[in-house]
């Protein structure tokens, strides 16, 4: 009980457990709009490398720090715009699309970083972000280093939070984005496209993944390694459906598991030479899959996910 | 001149076997792109390519012996697919198949070659299909998605390999590498031919590939798996067990990526580590769409892939080349299938646009 105790009471922890969790909050609320529009979006996974890669890559090679964000949304929305093409346009699988950008993304991304960098035996290293520090905030005694003392990248998704949330629920967009996602039909009758909003939708869902991939690169390391993701993007694929498609569930998600995750690390450090490594390692991926088969019952899928739309289709 | 897409009812399979071939030639000219960008030529990349792969008893060699997995996890997806069961986890059975190969062959059980091998395949594929069934019944009872949890647990399957190999199963004689004690003489796989890698897993895959396509031809579990693969409903209502038929597909299917595993371990390497796969299973669902699920287009293509991998290493090793271009062949191969099977589905016509009266 002890332990418990002192791992919650470390401003630390929390801090870790935000960190943790904001490359999955890019990365939900990319699959979120997604698949608000009716767009399964396996190709996360590959997102989130080639984010991560050519985020990193553009700041090593003297772009800016923002340079490398505007860089890193540019290969998502690359991705996403190929995604969308295939599954919407010309209507094919969602599911062997997906697998296949992620298959894709990757190997472009290593491929790149291979040829760039040939003779490197350590991964070089960038001036990463730092920890903002907002006057008055981040000096609060616990609150401080708990909460605000956060890289942007950190605020920007908190931000991105607010402002999916906003256009979703509250401008006609975001009615669209929904109702093309549940009743593609009732959409194309209001004289809209069906097409172009979901094309929209994936291209930028996926510019967020890739978002969630440069967080890792440019704020959580300072450096590029294959393997870096690690699954990072499915475990998104499965917290989107845990949020149950919204916004703020979506970031309540990231932060339940995030905090999760740096629990087992800071539990790994006190009883790791009890139990292997490998168990606290595993435990992310089971948390993502029992808390799937908790929710997958009262799951409000969006009605026509993973259907492909021709125009003037009739049910 | 208009465009037209007019649905067609049924692809022929010289149209099935075009659209993979085209697949396949238009994904090598693709990469001639990173090629250049890299700093070679492409006719001298293909050229060695081509060598690497087959210019050899070698190198022919060595393309069949990766052809091998690539067969059982071409074939694993390829069964499940057609069900519409979406298997993404064979990376996670072939691991635990070749878990199961090293519990029962390591000196546990003492029996003749003639029985110890026909007993570790049995359990490779038992422990890989359950790897499958569990996820299947997941999915029956409550609902959740396969896709995810067969692809997440592919990441805790490696950890448990990790776990294992750094410890109840560490030989105590690898002078510290994390990896399994070694299976029994009579436990591996004898080579086909002597100083070559290639081994009777080879023909294990052959064996699973006209078995898969007796089975979808003749048997009414073939029948039932397309019936459902077309449509649960209609399959429920003409009074097909669905669930029943999907659990076998299940079993099937993470039982033959199960086997591959069994041959990397009996075959190959002779013990398990947590490097036993470099991506067989994710490669596995990239032959089986190029074969058109076709269990024996699934053993072409995966000698297809198989040689691309090959032949990349040797052409990287001689240019310098980073061998990832494989993975860019292999993937972009699967994204011109997939773009491909638009055609088998509609017949583009052009026409003259008529004058409207």
């Amino acid at each position: 009980m002890d332990v418990l105790f002192d791992i919650l009471g470390s401003a630390n922890f929390w801090a870790a457990a935000i960190r943790i969790a904001t490359p999955l909050i890019f990365g939900v609320l990319g699959a979120l709009i997604c698949e608000r529009a009716g767009v399964l979006n396996l190709g996360i996974e590959g997102i989130f490398v080639a984010g991560a890669m050519a985020g990193w890559l553009a700041v090593y090679l003297g772009a800016g720090l923002w340079g490398g964000v505007l860089v890193a949304a540019l290969a998502g929305a690359l991705f996403g715009l190929l995604h969308a093409f295939l599954t919407v346009i010309l209507g094919l699988s969602q599911h062997v699309s997906g697998i296949g950008i992620t298959l894709l993304a990757t190997s472009v991304s290593y491929f790149t970083y291979r040829t760039a960098l040939p003779d490197v035996t350590s991964p070089p290293r960038i001036a990463a972000f730092q920890p903002l520090n907002i006057p008055g905030l981040s000096d609060l005694p616990f609150i401080g280093p708990a909460l605000f003392q956060q890289t942007p990248l950190t605020f920007l998704a908190l931000v991105f939070v607010v402002l999916v949330a906003l256009v979703l629920y509250r401008t006609p967009l975001g009615l669209a984005i929904r109702a093309v996602g549940d009743n593609p039909a009732s959409v194309e009758a209001q004289g809209l496209s069906v097409v172009g909003l979901r094309v929209g939708a994936v291209v930028v869902g996926s510019a967020l993944m890739a978002l969630g991939g440069a967080f890792l690169t440019m704020s959580a390391f300072d450096a590029f390694f294959f393997g870096m993701v690690n699954g990072r993007g499915w475990i998104c694929i499965a917290l989107v459906v845990f949020a149950s498609w919204q916004p703020g569930k979506a970031l309540l998600g990231a932060l339940l598991f995030g905090a999760f995750d740096a629990f087992q690390i800071r539990l790994q450090a006190q009883i790791g030479q009890v139990v292997p490594g490998q168990v606290f390692l595993m435990l992310p991926y089971l948390l993502s899959i029992v808390a799937l088969i908790l929710v997958a019952r009262r799951a409000d899928y969006p009605r026509a996910l993973l259907q492909p739309w021709t125009k003037g289709q009739r049910h | 001149m208009s465009l037209r897409l007019e649905p067609r009812d049924h692809a022929s399979v010289g149209l099935k076997l075009t659209v993979s071939l085209a697949a396949g030639v238009i994904a090598l000219l693709l990469v001639a792109i990173p090629v250049v960008a890299a700093g070679g030529t492409p006719l001298e990349a293909y050229w060695l390519m081509l060598q690497g792969a087959f210019g050899s008893m070698f190198a022919l060699s060595e393309t069949l012996n990766r052809a091998t997995p690539l067969i059982l996890t071409g074939l694993a997806a390829a069964v499940a697919f057609r069900a519409k069961l979406w298997n993404i986890g064979a990376e996670g059975q072939l691991y635990i198949g070749a878990l199961a190969a090293v519990c029962v062959g390591s000196g546990l059980l003492q029996l003749p070659p003639a029985l110890m091998i026909p007993t570790v395949m049995i359990a490779g594929f038992l422990a890989g299909g359950l790897m499958m069934v569990i996820p299947t019944i997941i999915k029956q009872r409550f609902g959740a998605d396969e896709v995810v949890i067969t692809l997440l647990l592919n990441f805790v399957v490696i950890l448990f390999i990790q776990m294992l190999v750094e410890g109840v199963l560490k030989d105590p004689l690898s002078m510290g590498w994390p990896q399994s004690v070694p299976l029994i003489v009579e436990a591996k796989l004898p080579k086909l031919l002597p100083r070559l890698r290639m081994h009777w897993g080879l023909i294990t895959g052959l064996v699973a590939a006209l078995i898969l396509w007796l089975m979808v031809r003749k048997t009414v579990l073939g029948f039932e798996i397309r019936a459902v693969g077309e449509n649960k409903a209609a399959a429920r209502f003409a009074g097909i067990p669905v669930d029943a038929t999907m659990l076998k597909v299940a079993l099937i299917s993470g039982g033959l990526a199960g086997l591959a595993g069994v041959g990397e371990v009996a075959g190959v390497k002779g013990y398990l580590s947590a490097d036993l796969s470099p991506g067989f299973g994710y490669s596995g669902i990239v032959v089986a769409m190029l074969a058109g699920l076709s269990p024996v287009g699934t053993v072409i293509a995966a000698v297809f892939v198989a040689a691309v991998f090959v032949g990349a290493d040797s052409m990287s090793r001689a240019t310098g080349i980073s061998s990832y271009i494989a993975d860019l062949v292999v993937a972009l191969s699967l994204l011109c299938v997939l773009v491909g099977s638009f055609f088998l589905r509609f017949r583009v016509k052009f026409e003259r646009r008529q004058v409207e009266a």
